[in-house]
């Protein structure tokens, strides 16, 4: 088999998207090639003659995935609309196709990065390889999750749970990852080189990925040492950002940081507004899910909470500010320095969790999992 | 009809009639606009000779010029490439484009050939032929200054009439229709500038659809590090890129001798942003607007530029860089192909140019003076005349531009397959293999490159074909660009359909090569890339590029693109896609 498939494999089976044996993945240059032999292949080989497409992912999710996708799906009525950023930003919504037959299948993917079928499994696809099929199946499972959970809470409050959709809730309850927990140290600062400063960040990005604290590999870090920034590269996976960090000079003077982590600016705001050094981003689910549960009844700005929310909102004494990816009017380089002033940490509304630290990244990495920690037992709190 | 108007001007210059013809809309469905389009009714004479009267020059925009649609105010103009014998086309930006829908217009045919130097001019749905002997020779911001006025003004300068093989047509002062040597076939019909106004709306199938698909562009696009991000091209230019190529070791340095320039980080675009302090302009309805001029219109260059009037040329001097491009622009010369032929000639005549060099060759090219006669004929040509084919590097005589084939495999292969030659536009694997999007391939290998640059190929026809800027594809995708077509045209499709499209304008230009005899001969690089080294340290070795994994790229490239072994196209396979081997 080929080297890459393995490698999709082991991605898929260690970030707890599939069980193992249960991706089927191909991959298409001259020649079509399938992981394995699968039943599937013959109806999903269809769609490689239908779609400029050289590589899919087939694989019914892991548990707690898999009854949530399920259960999204059919109750969906055919799309899926999840509310969280990467979402809204990358995958739109997620269509359904309740049967599994190739035509139904491609009607979808014609339009979508992906299409969940009911029972069957999520399948996703991309232009230049499987990197970009098995991110598009990380986020499916991602934006499923987030939904669930908060749909399930906004529900709760205004006395909308029926039986199935309790039952499901109980069960997915036990299944859930035990809340992270870290209790050694990361490497200390200060640094007194660019080696130690990037062997930081590895290290901090290999123990984000290993606690779940971000969907499948995607966030971001950065550190700023003699007056360079240095951030994990886009799309880069943070359990492997050996080769992946740009360095970032403060003055401007080198555009090499143009493959730089979307929250760049970001980052530089917080290092030039603040006595920050080490930054932090991930996307730790409850956090996300929480930060969207807003019970002001009467906001003027509904439906607009991501980019414009009015008021104050907190967690504890986390902030939740709205902010959309990157840079732009309504980007969240505009309110999160600002609000991770002399704080912990900020929650971006549907997104996901900056902290930082002085000298190192033990602060902000413990910070990042006290921060998931509270949400996640403030959302038990909440439907109490 | 929405979207677009419906309408194509003809324009004969022999006798000077024009006409106006419906546009046929299946033909429309099937070619979009732009680029599509314009292979369309090119196909039809493309084995006559590029001067032929009969040859027609093509000016063609599409259904998403002149909306709300982002980064939609583009145009092709197209002809047979007087470089390169092949489809010569260019993507081009300003205000071209949405005043000739604004006039009415999706495209505009020119045929014929005026007797005397002359102008066109087009005010709403009238086409005037004027007279512009008195024009003669005059660089193009002369000449753009006296049309003030007139709208949007395309211009050839003195390169072009005096038969410079890589000339280019200046629209609105600051942006090339550069590459395929365009210029010349304007000049050919005795045409010196061609202006055009217009006050007409076109009309939306759905604004409200419109307005949705385009917040979900502009949200991508702010997302995108590379287009509106801190080092992004709407802050730099596309200069943005200089210093990621020098990281990366693969920029062209003395005509491709080498993949690292020393003194890159003097000449990168900070330094010309420091020094010159340019603002933002862009194409028409543009928001990232990656254009950068200096407080009295001087263009800064863009990265190819920077790139090849610095590094292949060992310059180091940013002020000839301004120069050279000030020179390429007011003679109408593409900057890539003056650069990498003078830089062929440093090669061949084995003297380093000084700056002073650099720009009095590049005066005499554009006005055929001395040495400037034989380079103004091209790398190719200029480096056979003198028996050393070996060190013009050019792929079907348009030459290279600035990024190494040896750092990027994919880009190797995609040199090779343009249709138009030395192009890194047409499948713009810089998108995965260097800018990591939509995610990071590895760039030193093959592997799935074939696909993926057939797939890429497809996106970009069809992007130059909407219209829309090919760097919004660097964050969007033709799944987003699919609902703005909808939204515009009335005509459901999806991003899946529209590269169906696409694989069939790009099909269309390969019948139009192979008729004109290119074969997979052609489609390949200079030796240098198979037998040389890169740079090399510790870190890094850049390699020779392995001839037989080339090779069986481009045969994995053959089939993807179902073409017989020869890269010759398929009857069968032209069928499918409604179009007929000439
Ligand atoms: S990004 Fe630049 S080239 Fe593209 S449409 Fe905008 S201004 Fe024109
Ligand atoms: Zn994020
Ligand atoms: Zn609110």
């Amino acid at each position: 088999m080929d080297q890459i498939f393995r490698i999709y494999e082991d991605k898929l089976l260690k970030s707890g998207l599939a069980d193992p044996g249960a991706p089927l993945l191909g991959l298409l240059d001259a020649r079509l090639s399938w992981n394995r032999d699968d039943i599937a292949c013959a109806e999903l080989e269809r769609l490689f003659d239908h779609l400029s497409i050289n590589s899919l992912v087939f694989s019914q999710p892991a548990e707690p995935y898999r009854s949530i996708v399920d259960y999204l799906a059919e109750t969906s009525g055919g799309i899926i609309f999840p509310g969280d950023c990467e979402t809204r930003t990358f995958l739109h919504d997620l269509p359904v196709s309740f049967n599994f037959s190739s035509e139904s299948i491609i009607l979808a993917l014609k339009e979508r990065k992906s299409v969940i079928i009911p029972g069957h499994g999520i399948i996703t696809y991309g232009t230049v390889g499987l990197e970009q099929a098995y991110v598009t199946f990380s986020s499916v499972c991602f934006a499923c999750f987030v939904k669930f959970f908060s749909d399930y809470l906004f529900d709760v409050k205004h006395g909308k749970i029926n039986n199935k959709r309790q039952n499901l809730f109980d069960l997915l309850v036990k299944r859930l990852d035990p809340a992270p927990c870290f209790k050694a140290s990361l490497m200390k600062g200060p640094f007194d080189s660019a080696m130690s400063v990037r062997k930081a960040i590895q290290e901090a990005g290999m123990l984000i990925v290993e606690h779940r604290l971000v969907d499948s590999y995607f966030g971001n870090i950065s550190f700023c040492y003699n007056d360079t920034l240095y951030i994990s590269q886009t799309g880069s996976s943070l359990d492997n950002l050996q080769g992946f960090i740009d360095p970032c000079p403060l003055d401007g003077s080198s555009c090499t940081a143009i493959t730089a982590s979307s929250e760049l600016p970001a980052h530089l705001k917080i290092v030039k507004n603040t006595d920050s050094k080490a930054i932090l981003h991930g996307h730790p689910k409850f956090s996300v899910i929480l930060s969207m549960d807003c019970d002001i009844e009467k906001c003027e700005c509904r439906g607009q909470c991501h980019i414009k929310c009015p008021h104050e909102r907190f967690v504890g004494d986390i902030p939740i500010v709205s902010g959309e990816v990157g840079s732009g009017p309504h980007g969240l380089c505009n309110t999160v320095p600002e609000a991770i002033k002399d704080r912990p940490g900020v929650i971006v509304y549907g997104h996901g969790v900056f902290t930082a630290g002085q000298t190192d990244f033990n602060r902000p990495f413990k910070n990042l999992i006290k921060i998931e920690n509270d949400c996640r037992a403030e959302y038990f709190n909440r439907i109490r | 009809m929405y979207g677009w108007c419906g309408k194509i001007a003809r324009l004969n210059l022999s006798d000077q009639t024009w006409s106006v013809e419906t546009a046929d809309p299946e033909i429309l469905k099937k070619f979009i606009g732009g680029r599509g389009l314009a292979g369309y009714y090119l196909s039809k004479r493309i084995t006559l000779n590029w001067d032929d009267p009969d040859m027609p020059l093509l000016i063609f925009t599409g259904p998403l010029v002149n909306t709300r649609s982002p980064t939609s105010g583009r145009m092709t103009i197209m002809s047979r490439s007087p470089l390169t014998g092949t489809v010569g086309d260019s993507s081009v930006g300003g205000s071209f484009g949405t005043e000739l829908k604004k006039a009415g217009f999706d495209g505009i045919i020119i045929t014929g050939k005026s007797h005397t130097l002359s102008g066109i001019e087009i005010l709403n749905a009238s086409i005037h032929v004027t007279d512009a002997c008195h024009l003669a020779g005059r660089q193009t911001g002369y000449v753009h200054s006296l049309l003030k006025g007139k709208g949007s003004t395309a211009v050839i300068g003195p390169a072009a009439e005096s038969g410079v093989v890589f000339s280019s047509i200046i629209v609105d002062r600051h942006f090339a229709a550069g590459r395929s040597g365009i210029g010349r076939v304007l000049a050919s019909k005795n045409i010196k500038y061609i202006t055009v106004k217009g006050n007409g709306k076109t009309k939306i199938f759905n604004t409200q659809d419109l307005r949705k698909a385009r917040e979900d562009v502009f949200r991508l696009a702010a997302a995108s590090p590379i287009l509106l991000g801190e080092f992004g091209i709407s802050r730099f230019g596309t200069g943005a890129l200089y210093d990621l190529m020098d990281a990366r070791c693969m920029m062209p340095t003395d005509n491709f001798r080498q993949t690292k320039f020393s003194r890159a980080s003097l000449m990168n675009a900070h330094a010309f942003k420091k020094r010159y302090a340019p603002k933002k302009i862009g194409c028409r309805g543009c928001h990232i607007l990656c254009k950068k001029i200096t407080k009295n219109r001087t263009s800064i260059p863009e990265f190819e530029t920077m790139s090849h009037f610095s590094a292949l040329l060992d310059n180091s001097d940013i002020n000839t860089v301004i120069r050279a491009n000030r020179i390429c622009n007011e003679m109408g010369m593409d900057t890539i192909s003056a650069a990498a032929t003078l830089a062929c000639f440093s090669e061949i005549s084995q003297k380093r140019l000084s700056p002073n060099e650099i720009v009095s060759l590049l005066l005499d090219i554009g006005k055929k003076r001395g040495m400037g006669t034989e380079l103004g004929m091209g790398a190719s040509t200029y480096a056979k005349r003198l028996g050393r084919s070996d060190l013009a590097m050019a792929v079907k005589g348009q030459e290279l531009p600035a990024y190494d084939p040896r750092g990027a495999y994919g880009m190797a292969l995609a040199y090779a397959t343009s249709t138009r030659g030395g192009c890194h536009l047409r499948a713009y694997p810089v998108s995965h293999e260097i800018l990591r999007k939509p995610v990071a391939t590895d760039r030193f290998s093959f592997k799935g490159k074939a696909r993926i640059i057939k797939i890429g190929e497809d996106l970009n026809a069809v992007a130059d074909s909407l219209t829309a800027c090919k760097f919004i594809f660097f964050a969007a995708s033709l799944e987003e660009y699919a609902r703005i077509y909808t939204a515009v045209t009335g005509i459901k499709t999806t991003g899946q359909d529209l590269y169906k499209t696409g694989e069939r304008i790009y099909y269309n230009e390969r019948i139009m090569n192979a008729a004109n005899g290119f074969t997979e001969k052609d489609d390949d690089l200079p030796g240098r890339f198979f037998d040389s080294p890169g740079y090399k340290n510790t870190s890094i070795d850049i390699d020779p590029i392995d001839r037989e994994a080339f090779l069986k790229a481009r045969s994995n490239y053959y089939m993807v693109r179902k073409l017989d072994k020869n890269g010759m196209p398929v009857p069968d396979m032209a069928r499918k896609l409604g179009l007929v081997v000439l």
